[in-house]
């Protein structure tokens, strides 16, 4: 078979039809793929904030860049004692952890809460609760 | 720890005052005037949150002995509750109580000629030369700006180094997973920990948690604020009463002294 760049300056039309076939079969088998592993992997279904209409950054800043604001934000607060809210955990934590039935709030990295939803989607491990809070409030009394 | 000899007390050097800082006081004194319902105290010592902890700043601490009673634990119990360890917590179940977290003990020294006991409490003293700080591979354990002495448990690797360094035996390590955290206050598995002089209440102006239960209490055994303010509290009772560093040997210049001992 010849290669589909060799082919463009041919005249020849049964090896143009040849590749044109072999594209087509291509994409469609891509197609089928593409659809396939939607079916097994559903998009998440997100929760979002009731309170608040929109987030510190547009989406598609958020969704690339959260946790470079997060990162810069954490050495700034940790090393130098700078707590402004807008990049702090607490802060995002504030705004997207949800409540349950009873008012109480649901732990933002328990199944299908803001952060575990997409992070299990795209298969990347966070360990920013194995020390902060899940929740707005501290469980008992004193802040 | 034993008491030995009172005569080699150490004194420090008078705080240097430094220009800036005298005029963001003023500034602060400016804004007391502005809003009368605020306390001078607070705003005196709050740092806005979008500047860094300033080097114009020294925290430090000072214990009365005399004022501190045996069965009292209000200022550990505040710490707990503030940060989030030992009786408030339901986390730590699996570990010993010698593993458990202890920012802050209660600790009697007794002398052995005399018999007379003295209770104090003890924490991180908040060294100018930390050992821990030096000790650490990794950067984690730092001093702030202020003189705060930290642990970063971001790059944290629970090597417990800092621990062997410290004279004072004031960290611990956290052996399991914990659950129910202070929103200010993180902590976790794998990591070092030791007491940070409430720095999120200090950020915002209060006092450590343990001053406050303590001056409560009334027994107003512990004095917190800035060594470098001639005009501070503990900066004028450092002027009038004999205090000592615990290990004044070490050369370590903590922050945190003890009067009566």
């Amino acid at each position: 078979m010849k290669m589909a760049g060799k082919t463009a300056g041919s005249t020849r039309s049964a090896d143009v039809q040849v590749t044109f076939l072999h594209r087509l079969v291509l994409y469609v088998m891509l197609l089928a793929m593409v659809s396939l592993v939607r079916a097994a992997v559903p998009v998440p279904d997100i929760p979002l904030p009731q309170d608040a209409k929109q987030c510190v950054q547009p989406k598609s800043i958020m969704r690339r860049e959260h946790f470079n604001f997060l990162y810069h934000q954490r050495d700034e607060t940790m090393r130098r004692g700078i707590r402004t809210k807008r990049y702090s955990l607490v802060n995002c934590v504030s705004c997207h952890a949800q409540k349950d039935a009873k008012q109480q709030y649901i732990p933002i990295n328990e199944k299908g809460q803001f952060c575990s939803s997409c992070h299990e989607y795209t298969a990347v491990k966070i360990d920013c609760f194995e020390c902060h809070a899940t929740v707005p409030v501290s469980k008992s009394a004193g802040q | 720890m034993k008491e030995t000899h009172y005569s080699s007390q150490q004194q420090s050097s008078p705080p240097q005052t430094d220009l800036s800082k005298r005029k963001w006081i003023g500034g602060a004194a400016a804004l007391v005037a502005l809003s009368p319902g605020l306390r001078l105290v607070e705003l005196a010592a709050a740092k806005p949150n979008d500047q860094p902890a300033s080097s114009a700043v020294r925290w430090g601490m000072l214990v009365d002995t005399e004022r501190c009673t045996d069965s009292c634990t209000a200022c550990v119990d505040a710490c707990q509750l503030e940060n989030g360890w030992g009786k408030g917590s339901t986390d730590e179940s699996r570990s010993r109580a010698t593993q458990k977290a202890h920012w802050i003990r209660k600790v009697k020294l007794r002398d052995r000629e005399t018999g007379k006991t003295h209770i104090l409490p003890l924490f991180c003293q908040h060294c100018e030369n930390p050992p821990c700080v030096d000790v650490c591979p990794t950067g984690a354990s730092f001093k702030r700006a202020d003189g705060i002495v930290l642990v970063d448990k971001h790059i944290c690797i629970g090597c417990r180094y800092c621990m062997m360094a410290c004279p004072y035996k004031a960290r611990s390590f956290i052996h399991e997973a914990l659950h129910d955290q202070r929103v200010l206050v993180p902590r976790g598995k794998g990591t070092v920990e030791s007491c940070t002089f409430c720095v999120q209440r200090v950020d915002r102006g209060e006092q450590p948690a343990c001053v406050e239960a303590c001056a409560k209490l009334g027994n107003k055994a512990l004095t917190f604020g800035d060594l470098s303010d001639p005009e501070s509290a503990i900066a004028k009772q450092r002027t009038e009463v004999t205090s000592r560093a615990i290990r004044a040997d070490l050369a370590l210049n903590p922050r945190v002294r003890y009067q009566g001992i």
